[in-house]
């Protein structure tokens, strides 16, 4: 099965509609495996509604979802997750009432088995610690792992948030705009970071910033009006006349 | 530390308090202390504001008066039996109340509470309007006599700090941690690959139960259990119990509980007997208006922004 090795994620005819307004159109998507995959497109191109698609945030109207060959299409968000399937957000996923360390340690909960357990302190979870610490670490946030996360500032939010993407051990991490509303020294860090994390890993992100999918990006998707416009490296999409018509308009 | 000198502090007064206080009075207020305790485990951690918690309340003071009266079972077995139904009762409302949030969720648990209500007005075993009225105390294993209010209210207090350490201990334990990763950021906690409605179910299961020993020890308490038990009121107070002494706060609720009953009681003899129900709403107004943390979350912010 040469072509489930390939590829990790693949979606035929991926459709969703909603109330006669069609914002995913018959997209076919493949993902190859440990590359760094952006999809681009104008806003209003779609983009969000596939990352929902994919993780099943949403439902989709038509078409198939397929992660390491298997058919996840009407899997739930939960399972998709303990797949191996993680995603980010377009906010901030982080739990703001909790301490960076904690946020991390729930994503690291899960393997103890003892996430039910009421009955227990929560003194147990000092074994994971040790690991928490290590990934507050690799993104640069050890000194503030007992800090409130709601008085972290921006950037450091969007780092500890893919800290705690990576507790999960993902096969597959979707990112949601990355590096949205940052300012150029947390762009900078931010993608550094997703470079060092997706060693040995499969990166699909959603990103405006060109600069950012120019550096990271081994393969480009760009949609437009819910459909794929064209795809290929950096440098393909960019000569591509069509993509500069979809985010400029027609040339005079 | 402050924090256990704090505790210790509280508990010499909970077991001086019945030589200074009349105990049933005191008993009344630790009842709906675990009452609000418990409810805080679902609004205050669990992030999921019920409205029909007086079914719990009152379905369990119902089970427990027809063990003791009817059926003759020692006090505790009562009790245990009581907690047990108002678990069952949750599970029910909870399987169906959680697959929706906010205005909905607090919509569908009124509507099913008040289902319980009037199968408790029809049903023939709650005595209707008249209640379940003479519920014998019963002893401790025929040990210690429960008649004599003193040796009741060390039952009690043992109940309600038995209740009051299982929620303590919910809150700080694995399963608390990711009940507040829920309640902080629901999809979030998906995409981290939790079933969160397995553990709001877990979170409304327990919450429920508690109310229900709460409910059955008050049954015991005053001999009866009645309709005002599974009245929406009773729903309706709990919120402002918990509201007034500090949500997602552990003390809070139970301190909540403690002035509420106290302005209830003091009120009910004064020239403002037919008030009460203004005095709590201005109080809830201003609560929620002015200090929104509560008694407790506004001592711990000031303790926090001074030192």
């Amino acid at each position: 099965m040469a072509g489930k090795g390939d590829y990790i994620l693949k979606t035929e005819g991926l459709t969703k509609e909603f109330k006669g307004f069609t914002a995913v159109d018959s997209v076919d998507l493949t993902v190859r495996r440990h590359t760094i995959h952006a999809l681009i497109g104008p806003n209003g191109a779609g983009k969000t509604t596939v990352f929902n698609l994919l993780t099943k945030f949403l439902t989709p109207t038509r078409g198939t979802i397929a992660f390491n060959g298997r058919d996840i299409t009407r899997a739930k968000p939960a399972e998709i997750a303990r797949l191996g399937v993680i995603r980010s957000f377009q906010i901030s996923a982080v739990f703001p009432h909790m301490t960076a360390l904690e946020n991390v340690r729930v994503a690291l909960q899960p393997r103890l088995g003892t996430t039910f357990h009421f009955w227990r302190p929560d003194s147990c979870l000092r074994v994971l610690d040790a690991r928490a610490e290590e990934l507050l670490d690799m993104v640069g946030l050890s000194s503030f792992a007992h800090d409130e996360v709601a008085d972290l500032p921006y950037g450091r939010k969007r780092a500890l948030e893919i800290a705690t993407t990576l507790a999960c051990e993902p096969e597959l991490m979707l990112l949601d705009e990355p590096t949205q509303g940052m300012g150029r020294e947390d762009v900078d860090r931010i993608t550094r970071l997703i470079r060092q994390v997706a060693e040995g890993r499969t990166v699909l992100m959603v990103e405006h910033n060109l600069g950012v999918v120019s550096a990271l990006c081994d393969r480009i998707t760009v949609l437009q009006r819910g459909a794929v416009l064209t795809e290929g490296d950096y440098e393909t999409v960019a000569a591509d006349p069509r993509v500069k018509e979809a985010y400029m308009g027609k040339a005079a | 530390m402050i924090r256990p000198a704090l505790y210790l502090g509280a508990l010499a007064l909970l077991i001086l308090a019945p030589f200074v206080l009349y105990p049933v009075f005191l008993m009344k207020v630790l009842c709906f202390a675990l009452f609000a305790c418990a409810f805080n485990l679902i609004l205050g951690y669990g992030g999921l504001l019920s409205f029909g918690h007086a079914a719990f309340f009152g379905g369990a003071a119902y089970v427990c008066g027809h063990a003791l009266e009817v059926w003759g079972l020692p006090t505790p077995v009562g009790i245990l039996l009581a907690t047990l139904a108002a678990g069952v009762l949750g599970v029910l409302v909870g399987a169906l109340a959680i697959r929706r949030q906010g205005i909905y969720f607090a919509m569908i648990t009124l509507a099913l509470a008040q289902m319980c209500y009037f199968f408790f007005i029809t049903a023939p075993f709650t005595g209707g309007e008249n209640g379940l009225q003479g519920v014998p105390r019963g002893s401790l294993f025929g040990l210690v006599n429960l008649q004599n209010d003193l040796n009741m209210y060390y039952f009690v207090l043992a109940i309600f700090l038995i209740g009051y350490f299982i929620v303590a201990r919910t809150v700080h334990s694995p399963f608390g941690q990711v009940l507040r990763a829920i309640r902080d950021n629901e999809p979030r906690a998906v995409s981290l690959g939790y079933d969160v409605d397995r553990y709001k179910l877990l979170a409304f299961v327990l919450s429920a139960a508690l109310a229900g020993l709460a409910g059955a020890t008050k049954t015991v308490v005053f001999q009866l259990a009645s309709l005002t038990d599974a009245h929406w009121h009773m729903s309706g107070e709990v919120v402002l119990m918990t509201l007034l002494g500090g949500l997602g706060t552990i003390p809070g609720p139970a301190i909540g509980a403690a002035l509420i009953v106290t302005l209830q009681n003091k009120l009910a003899t004064g020239p403002l007997s037919a008030w009460v129900p203004v005095v709590l709403g201005v109080i809830f107004v201003a609560c929620v208006i002015a200090f929104r943390r509560g008694v407790v979350g506004e001592i711990q912010a000031f303790l926090r922004r001074s030192f």
